[in-house]
C-alpha cells in the first residue's frame, strides 16, 4: 500500500463505506470544431456492496463515463477535460497508465455488451481466464488454471473443466456472457462496472445473467455500477439511479423514487416510453380474411461434408410452422435467437428454400416463376433492424424511398418523386430532404425511411424484422406510433418479429411464439399475454425486467438451460409440437 | 480432414490441367518458331522441315497436347530442344536453388513486411507511420531489376561485402534474398498494418486492456495472431508473384534456379523446359496455397476445413 493509499481521502466529506467518487467529471472529444463535450460536470458517489444505475438513451455519455473510470478513453481523441474520479485516496484522472494498469481488472473491473466479440477468438476460455489472474498476483499457471476453473464454477457454467480448454465460438452469447463476468469478478474487485451488460442477450438468458450478477454481489460485497437503456433492467437491479442525457446528470435518486416521483421532465419522459406489458389497447378483429397463408412450412438447411458433399445433418431452422396474417392486423412471432422467426420472414419473400405452402393474397407462392415471384414480392415488403445498414450510404433518400418504383416500373420519374416526397411526409420527415443521404438523419428518422420504402409499392403485408429493437425507448414510441397510424391509413398487415414481448403487447393483435422452429402457442395478444399455457411462453414472459421496482421478483431457481440444437443427422427430425385449440382459436403446443 | 485433402488435391490436379492447356495453346500460337532457333540461320529449308517432323511440330495442336500429357503422365516431361537432357533432370537439378531462395526470400519478407506493418500501426498517423508507407510503396512500385542492380553496386561492388553473383555460400544468398524480400516486403507491411489497425478496435482488445494487462502482452498475445491471419492467406498467394519475380532476380544475381533456366529457355523458344518450369511453378503456387489454408486453423480455431 502506498502512502497516498493509506492517508484518508481529502476533499469533501465522504461517506465512509464509498469506494468510488466522481467528482464534477468533464470528458471532451476533440473534433474539428474544437472541443466536442461528452460528459459534463458529473458527480456521484459509489458506495460498498450497492449498485448504481446509469441510465439514458444514446448519446448521454454513459458509457463514456464508465471508460473514463477505467481509464480506456480512446486517447487522445477522447479525454478527461476536468474533474476527479476517486477511488483508494488516489485520483484515477491524474494516475501513470502502469499505476492504473495495476488498478483495472484487480480492484475495478469490467463487463461489456457484446459477448460475442469481447472475448479473444484464437485463445481458450481457460488461458483468457488465467492471464486475467496472473496479471495481477503472482501465481504459478497451474494455480491460476485452478482459480479459473472456481470462477467459472461460481458462474455456474455447467462442466467448467471442459469449458477452459474450449474457444469462444464454441459457447454461446450466454456462456460467453458468463465468462466475461468470471474473468471480471475472479479477483474479486471492489467495483464492477456492467456496461450494457444484457442488451445482446435473449430475454430468458438475461434473467439468468442478471440473477447471477445479484447473487455474486451479495457474496462478495461487489459495488457495482450498471450502466443501461433498459429501465426493466434499472428497476430490478439498481439502489439508485443517474438519469443521463446529453452529458449531463438530470436526475439523480434512489430507484423507488426515481418510479414514483421522477422530478425531471426527462425522466418522466422516459419512463412513459418505456413499453409496458399489459398496457397495449385491445382491438376488436379486423378481418378474417388472410393476406398471407403458410402451411405447413419447412425451413431446413444442409450441411454438407467430405468429397461428394453428402448432407451430414440438417439444420431444422422451420418445421411445420402454418398460420394466417389476416388483413390489416398486426401478426407477431415472438421467440429467442435461432427459433426460426426470421427465416420465416424469409420465406415469405422468397429468400429461404422451403417446402410447404406459402401463399400471398391467395396465391400460392411454389411453381412461380421469376416474373411471378417479382410481382407477389410488390405485395410483401420489408423492414429490417438496422436502418444504417438497409439504407445504402451512396443513395439519396428520395432515390432510397422510390427505388422499389422504379424497380417494378411505376409511373415515370416525376410521379414517382412525388409519390416519395408524398411518403416522407406519411412518415413525419420533411419531403424537402428527399436530397439527403442516409447518414444526415438520425436512427430513428432512418428507420421512418425504411418504412416509406416499404410503403411505397402499397405492399398488403409489411414485415417489420426487430425493426424498433436498435432504436432508443423514445424514439421506439414514437416509431410504434407511426406504424399503427401506417396501420389504419393503409390498411395494411404487418408480421411483427420481435424478442422483446413488452413492445410485442403493445402493437400486435396476435401472436405467435416459436420455439426451435416450431409454433408452441398461438393466440390473440389477450390469450397470449393474459392467459399463457405453455411453459415456453410461461418463461419468456417471466423473464422480462418489469419496470416498477415494487415488482422485484423474487429469487428463484438458478439455472442455467441451453437451448437444445437444431441441428439434426438427415433422416431426423425434432418432436413435432401438436398444437390444441383450448377455446376460442387459442392454440397451445404439447409440451416438449 | 482427409476427404478435405483429398478435394483440395482434387482441385489442385485440375488446376494444373487447365494451366497446361493455356500454356501449351499459348507456346503454339506464338510466332516465334522454335526449329529456326535450333537449326540456325544457315540451314536449309529442308533441314527445318526434318527437325520438325522428328520434333512432332509438324502435327495439329490437339495431337501435340496429347503426346505431351500422355508423357507427363508417365513422368516424361520431355527433351530439352537444344540442350538434348530430359527437362525433368535439368529442373531437378536447379531446383534446390530456387526453393532456398525462396525460403530466404519468404523468411526477409516477412521479418520486413511484419515488422513494418506492426510499427506502423502502433504509431498509426504519426511520421514513423507515414516514412515506412512511403517506403513500402516505393518497394511495391521499384522494378526488380533496379533493385537489383542498385543492391549489387553498393554492397557487392562498391562496399565488397558480398560476391557479385553465384552460388554455393550463405553470403551468396544474402543479396538475391534480401532484394526479393525488400520487394515483396511493401505488399505485407501495408497488409499486416491494415489488419492490426482493425484488431486494434476490436472488443476483445479492449476487454484485455480491461483486465489489466501489459501493453506489449496484448499486442503479442492478443492483437498479433488475429492479425496475422489476412497475411497467412497472402503467403500462399505471394508464390505466384515471387515465381514471376525470380526470373529476373536469378538473371541478375547469376542464380543457378529454375527462374534462370526459364529466361534461356523462353530466349530460345525451348518449349518442352518452359511448359516443365510453368507447371512447377504452378504446383508450387497450388501447394502454397494450399499449405496456407492448412496452416490458418491451426491460429484460429474457428476456422474448420471441410
Amino acid at each position: 500500500m502506498t502512502l497516498a493509499e493509506a492517508l484518508p481521502a481529502t476533499g469533501a466529506a465522504t461517506a465512509p463505506d464509498t469506494v468510488l467518487r466522481v467528482e464534477g467529471l468533464c470528458v471532451s472529444a476533440r473534433t474539428e470544431a474544437g472541443l466536442k463535450p461528452l460528459v459534463q460536470d458529473l458527480s456521484f458517489e459509489l458506495r460498498k456492496g450497492e449498485t448504481l444505475a446509469i441510465a439514458g438513451e444514446s448519446g448521454s455519455g454513459k458509457s463514456i463515463t464508465s471508460l473514463a473510470i477505467m481509464g480506456l478513453l480512446p486517447q487522445p481523441a477522447v479525454r478527461v477535460t476536468g474533474g476527479s474520479i476517486r477511488f483508494a485516496g488516489q485520483d484515477l484522472t491524474g494516475l501513470s497508465e502502469p499505476a492504473l494498469r495495476a488498478i483495472r481488472g484487480d480492484r475495478i473491473a469490467m463487463i461489456f455488451q457484446e459477448p460475442m466479440t469481447s472475448l479473444n477468438p484464437v485463445m481458450t476460455v481457460g488461458a483468457q481466464l488465467a492471464e486475467a489472474i496472473r496479471a495481477h498476483e503472482a501465481v504459478s499457471r497451474p494455480e491460476a488454471a485452478k482459480r479459473a476453473a472456481l470462477a467459472l464454477r461460481a458462474v455456474r457454467l455447467s462442466e467448467p473443466e471442459r469449458r477452459m480448454t474450449q474457444y469462444p465460438h464454441e459457447l454461446s452469447g450466454g456462456m460467453r456472457q458468463r465468462v466475461m463476468i468470471a474473468m471480471a469478478l475472479a479477483l474479486k474487485p471492489e467495483v464492477l462496472i456492467a456496461d450494457e451488460p444484457t442488451t445482446a442477450l435473449d430475454v430468458t438468458v438475461q434473467r439468468e445473467v442478471l440473477d447471477l450478477l445479484r447473487d455474486l454481489q451479495a457474496q462478495m460485497g461487489t459495488a457495482i455500477i450498471l450502466i443501461t437503456h433498459d429501465m426493466g433492467v434499472v428497476a430490478e437491479m439498481a439502489d439508485r439511479v443517474i438519469v443521463m442525457r446529453q452529458g449531463r446528470q438530470v436526475e439523480a435518486a434512489p430507484t423507488l423514487q426515481i418510479f414514483d416521483r421522477p422530478s425531471a421532465d426527462y425522466t418522466r419522459a422516459l419512463l412513459a416510453a418505456v413499453p409496458r406489458m399489459g398496457q397495449g389497447p385491445t382491438r376488436p378483429p379486423v378481418s378474417t380474411e388472410p393476406v398471407a397463408r403458410l402451411t405447413d412450412v419447412v425451413v431446413r438447411y444442409p450441411l454438407r461434408q467430405g468429397v461428394l458433399g453428402r448432407v451430414s445433418a440438417n439444420v431444422h431452422a422451420v418445421e411445420h410452422v402454418s398460420f394466417d396474417i389476416r388483413k390489416g392486423e398486426t401478426f407477431a412471432l415472438v421467440g429467442e435467437s435461432g427459433c426460426g422467426k426470421s427465416t420465416i420472414a424469409r420465406a415469405l419473400v422468397g429468400l429461404a428454400p422451403h417446402q410447404g405452402r406459402i401463399e400471398i393474397a391467395g396465391q400460392a407462392m411454389e411453381g412461380l416463376d421469376a416474373q411471378g415471384l417479382k410481382a407477389m414480392r410488390r405485395k410483401v415488403q420489408m423492414v429490417f433492424q438496422d436502418p444504417m445498414a438497409a439504407l445504402n450510404p451512396r443513395m439519396r433518400v428520395g432515390d432510397l424511398i422510390s427505388e422499389p418504383l422504379l424497380i417494378h416500373g411505376i409511373g415515370d420519374a416525376a410521379s414517382q418523386r412525388a409519390r416519395a416526397a408524398d411518403l416522407m411526409a406519411r412518415v413525419g420527415l420533411e419531403p424537402e430532404h428527399l436530397n439527403r443521404y442516409p447518414h444526415e438523419f438520425s436512427g430513428g428518422q432512418r428507420q421512418r425511411i425504411c418504412i416509406a420504402r416499404a410503403l411505397a409499392l402499397q405492399p398488403e403485408l409489411v414485415i417489420a424484422d426487430e425493426s424498433v429493437s436498435a432504436l432508443d425507448v423514445s424514439v421506439q414510441a414514437r416509431v410504434l406510433d407511426l406504424l399503427r397510424a401506417l396501420q389504419t391509413e393503409f390498411g395494411v398487415a404487418y408480421l411483427f418479429i420481435s424478442h422483446d414481448m413488452a413492445v410485442v403487447d403493445n402493437i400486435s393483435d396476435r401472436v405467435a411464439v416459436m420455439y426451435l422452429g416450431q409454433i408452441v402457442e398461438l393466440g390473440t395478444r389477450a390469450q397470449i399475454f393474459g392467459n399463457p399455457q405453455h411453459p415456453y411462453t410461461r418463461r419468456l414472459i417471466g423473464a422480462v425486467p418489469v419496470p416498477d421496482p415494487r415488482q422485484k421478483r423474487r429469487s428463484g431457481p438458478r439455472l442455467a438451460v441451453e437451448i437444445p440444437s437444431p441441428v439434426h443427422p438427415p433422416g431426423q427430425a425434432p418432436a413435432r409440437v401438436v398444437l390444441r385449440d383450448i377455446g376460442e382459436g387459442h392454440l397451445v403446443g404439447s409440451e416438449l | 480432414m482427409a476427404a478435405y485433402l483429398l478435394r483440395r488435391l482434387i482441385q489442385s490436379a485440375l488446376i494444373l490441367l487447365g494451366v497446361s492447356f493455356i500454356t501449351f495453346f499459348l507456346l503454339y500460337v506464338l510466332p516465334a518458331d522454335p526449329v529456326r532457333q535450333i537449326a540456325g540461320r544457315s540451314a536449309t529449308a529442308q533441314t527445318v522441315e526434318n527437325i520438325r517432323e522428328q520434333l512432332g511440330l509438324d502435327k495439329p495442336f490437339v495431337v501435340q497436347y496429347a503426346r505431351y500429357m500422355g508423357g507427363l503422365l508417365q513422368g516424361d516431361m520431355g527433351r530439352s530442344y537444344l540442350q538434348k537432357t530430359q527437362v525433368a533432370e535439368l529442373i531437378w537439378s536447379r531446383l534446390p536453388a530456387t526453393l532456398l531462395l525462396m525460403a530466404g526470400a519468404i523468411f526477409c519478407e516477412l521479418v520486413l513486411g511484419l515488422t513494418m506493418g506492426i510499427i506502423a500501426a502502433l504509431w498509426r498517423g504519426r511520421s514513423i507511420d507515414q516514412t515506412l508507407m512511403v517506403t513500402s510503396f516505393i518497394t511495391v512500385s521499384a522494378p526488380q531489376f533496379v533493385v537489383s542492380l542498385l543492391l549489387l553496386y553498393i554492397f557487392a561492388v562498391k562496399l565488397g561485402w558480398f560476391p557479385i553473383g553465384g552460388y554455393g555460400t550463405f553470403a551468396h544468398l544474402v543479396l538475391p534474398a534480401v532484394t526479393l524480400g525488400i520487394l515483396g516486403s511493401g505488399w505485407y507491411s501495408r497488409m499486416m498494418r491494415s489488419s492490426m489497425i482493425d484488431v486494434l478496435r476490436a472488443d476483445y482488445i479492449r476487454t484485455a486492456r480491461a483486465k489489466g494487462l501489459t501493453r506489449a502482452r496484448i499486442i503479442l498475445r492478443h492483437a498479433l495472431p488475429n492479425a496475422i491471419l489476412p497475411v497467412i492467406a497472402m503467403i500462399g498467394i505471394d508464390i505466384g508473384i515471387f515465381m514471376g519475380g525470380i526470373v529476373v532476380v536469378e538473371s541478375v544475381f547469376g542464380w543457378p534456379g529454375i527462374g534462370q533456366l526459364a529466361w534461356q529457355a523462353i530466349q530460345r523458344v525451348d518449349i518442352p523446359i518452359i511448359m516443365g518450369v510453368t507447371l512447377v511453378s504452378a504446383c508450387a503456387i497450388v501447394l502454397g496455397n494450399l499449405l496456407a489454408d492448412l496452416i490458418a486453423p491451426l491460429i484460429d480455431p474457428r476456422i474448420r476445413l471441410r
